[in-house]
């Protein structure tokens, strides 16, 4: 056979409608990457330039002031720091230990089962449940029943909404990391006659460990930042709490003071809402580099 | 075991309370997995109890009614279920070419690895932003910004109902813009996850046959991708439907119906945020039937996310 024709040449030739278009597709989809990247550079830009010029040790210790009290000044955000870590407390120790222990029934007792699959089925969906439903579920089931000893707003039906949201990270991570762990580990301790619970407690759990943290530390700065759930449980209080009674009543926090203050009239109160905005997404970048940081070090082992 | 060996060996039979918590681990786990279950089952069921009141009183017309007047005791969702909607589906449509293009752009080996690791993670990182953090950006610097455009849009296009009236600041375009930043770390993670798991065979023989980069992108990875977007897709959808802060925010809060999207809105979720914490009688029960209403639109979102993946995946 004879190839004769310049249009069969093997040359690259770079300005051919095959190749025009190649360029035309790679370059849309670089200009779709720049748009989706567009976003976080503009709101990280603006929230640390515009929040982080409001900083001051005075913002981080004072108490917020009533808006329109003071025009010239809005007060601090340290109640809604504590009020945030509290709560985010409160949304771990319940969460963790449930979603721990589920993790290694999953994973360690019943594989496969049509049990597990139906709690697999089920953590997923609650991952779907929008987070506002979560706080509707709380206020219907203790707001508003005052089931805690007569309370109604508290900082701690807060923690209870934000765990139901953690939760799911936390089941399944769980779940996930352990079934990465080798099985020579789990048959190895077995054989030598160790205890389901003691290999699980010693060995296929320590193993886990860095996957499983990482999860938890994903699901707590996603608990953390959220609003929806907490501003009919938790409420917004600009008081530092005195003492463990006050578990019991309305509590502040970030996101909360973020929402109630962008939404005021007042420019003091605004630049507050920037301040605690800085804050916040300082906190929750962190947490989720660490939380790389950590499953990078998980993966080189 | 034979005579000789008795002795040797040390037999050890677990104690009474060993026995006991191991016994006890099991089901301690077994409970916290069914946690899981019951909480998931009491939300469905308390929602749905609580709206018992307002839908046996309005039924079904309150899907179709949108007055929303609690002085006459007079409640209807439909501004705020179409606001949901529309919201929800218009972010989509524009959050799946940004978060696909995205995926394929930082999957292909058109920039260096470092680089393209480097736009993933920042993408992922738009994710931990607060949603109450986008709603402040949104209200102080996003909707001013683009309010003149939609001006444009409405001079021009105006006479298409969907953009018939005149912005004035919030409402449900800028709401969407807002979406759409909420839902792209969504497609695009998991767009991604599914264009790396496609087996390099499929892509090495595309190429083999004279493929060009996108030829075998539409043709071949896509296809095998599929399964992984839709339901990374159908995510997005849920949470679109479900995101309340920002979009509470910024959508303008207003019960009066309108096609336009220039207008003030209202979804479901923002309603629930505005007026469940000074709501009683049977406007409690009202805002928890339309909180109802969104959890099964959610809930057939999210299930149907997750057949897609299983039933799409069986084909590689």
């Amino acid at each position: 056979m004879k190839v004769s024709s310049s249009k069969t040449s093997l040359n690259y030739n770079r300005f051919s409608r095959r190749n025009l278009i190649e360029k035309l597709l790679s370059s849309i989809s670089g200009l779709f990457t720049i748009i989706a990247v567009l976003p976080l550079v503009l709101v990280l830009s603006y929230v640390l330039i515009k929040g982080g010029s409001q900083i001051s040790l005075s913002t981080i210790i004072l108490e917020p002031e009533p808006p329109g009290d003071d025009l010239l000044s809005a007060g601090g955000i340290g109640p809604a720091i504590i009020g945030t870590i509290i709560i985010s407390s409160i949304a771990s120790l319940i969460s963790i230990p449930i979603g721990v222990g589920g993790g290694i029934y999953l994973a360690e007792y019943s594989k496969g089962g049509s049990f597990s699959r139906f709690v697999r089925f089920g953590t997923n969906v609650l991952a779907g449940v929008p987070s506002i439903i979560a706080g509707v579920f709380i206020y219907a089931v203790i707001v508003s029943t005052k089931i805690l000893f007569g309370s109604m707003f508290s900082g701690i039906a807060g923690g209870l909404a934000l765990s139901i949201l953690m939760l799911p990270s936390v089941i399944k991570t769980t779940d996930e990391g352990l079934k990465l762990v080798p099985d020579n580990l789990r048959t190895g301790a077995l054989g030598i006659g160790a205890s389901m619970f003691t290999t699980v407690i010693r060995v296929t759990l320590p193993a886990a460990f860095r996957s499983i943290s990482t999860g938890i530390v994903l699901g707590l700065a996603r608990a953390a930042g959220e609003t929806a759930p907490l501003i009919f449980t938790a409420l917004f209080s600009r008081y530092y709490i005195t003492g463990f009674g006050d578990l019991f009543y309305e509590m502040g926090s970030l996101s909360v003071l973020i929402y109630n203050f962008a939404l005021e009239p007042y420019e003091a109160q605004n630049e507050l809402a920037w301040a605690a905005s800085f804050l916040l997404v300082v906190i929750l970048l962190m947490m989720n580099l660490f939380s790389r940081l950590i499953s990078n070090f998980a993966s080189d082992k | 075991m034979t005579l000789e060996n008795k002795g040797k060996f040390l037999l050890k039979i677990r104690t009474t309370k060993e026995k006991f918590i191991d016994q006890g681990f099991k089901s301690f786990s077994f409970l916290m997995a069914s946690t899981v279950s019951v909480v998931l089952f009491a939300i469905i069921v308390v929602v749905f109890l609580e709206s018992l009141e307002s839908i046996n009183r309005y039924g079904l017309n309150f899907l179709t009614t949108s007055n929303w007047n609690p002085v006459t005791d007079e409640y209807g969702a439909f501004t705020a279920i179409y606001g949901t909607l529309v919201t929800s589906i218009a972010s989509l449509i524009i959050a799946i070419p940004l978060g696909v293009g995205t995926a394929i752009f930082i999957t292909e080996d058109i920039l260096p690895e470092k680089l393209r690791e480097t736009i993933g993670l920042m993408v992922e990182l738009l994710a931990a932003i607060p949603s109450v953090v986008l709603g402040l950006w949104a209200i102080f610097v996003m909707e001013p910004f683009i309010r003149p455009f939609l001006m444009i849009l409405h001079r021009f296009l105006g006479w298409i109902p969907f953009l018939s009236s005149q912005p004035i600041g919030p409402g449900i375009a800028p709401a969407i813009l807002i979406l759409v930043v909420m839902i792209l770390p969504i497609i695009t993670s998991i767009a991604r996850d599914s264009l790396n798991q496609v087996p390099n065979k499929l892509r090495e023989a595309a190429y083999g046959i004279g493929a060009t980069r996108w030829i075998a992108m539409f043709n071949v990875i896509l296809p095998a991708a599929l399964s992984g977007i839709a339901g990374g897709v159908l995510l997005g959808l849920g949470r679109a439907m479900g995101e309340t802060m920002a979009v509470t925010m910024i959508i303008g809060n207003s019960n009066s119906f309108s096609w336009s999207i220039l207008s003030p809105g209202y979804t479901i979720s923002a309603m629930l945020a505005n007026q469940f914490g000074e709501a009683d009688g049977i406007q409690v029960s009202s805002l928890m039937y339309a909180a109802f209403i969104l959890m099964i639109l959610t809930l057939i979102v999210n299930i149907l996310a997750q057949w897609v993946v299983r039933k799409l995946s069986l084909k590689y």
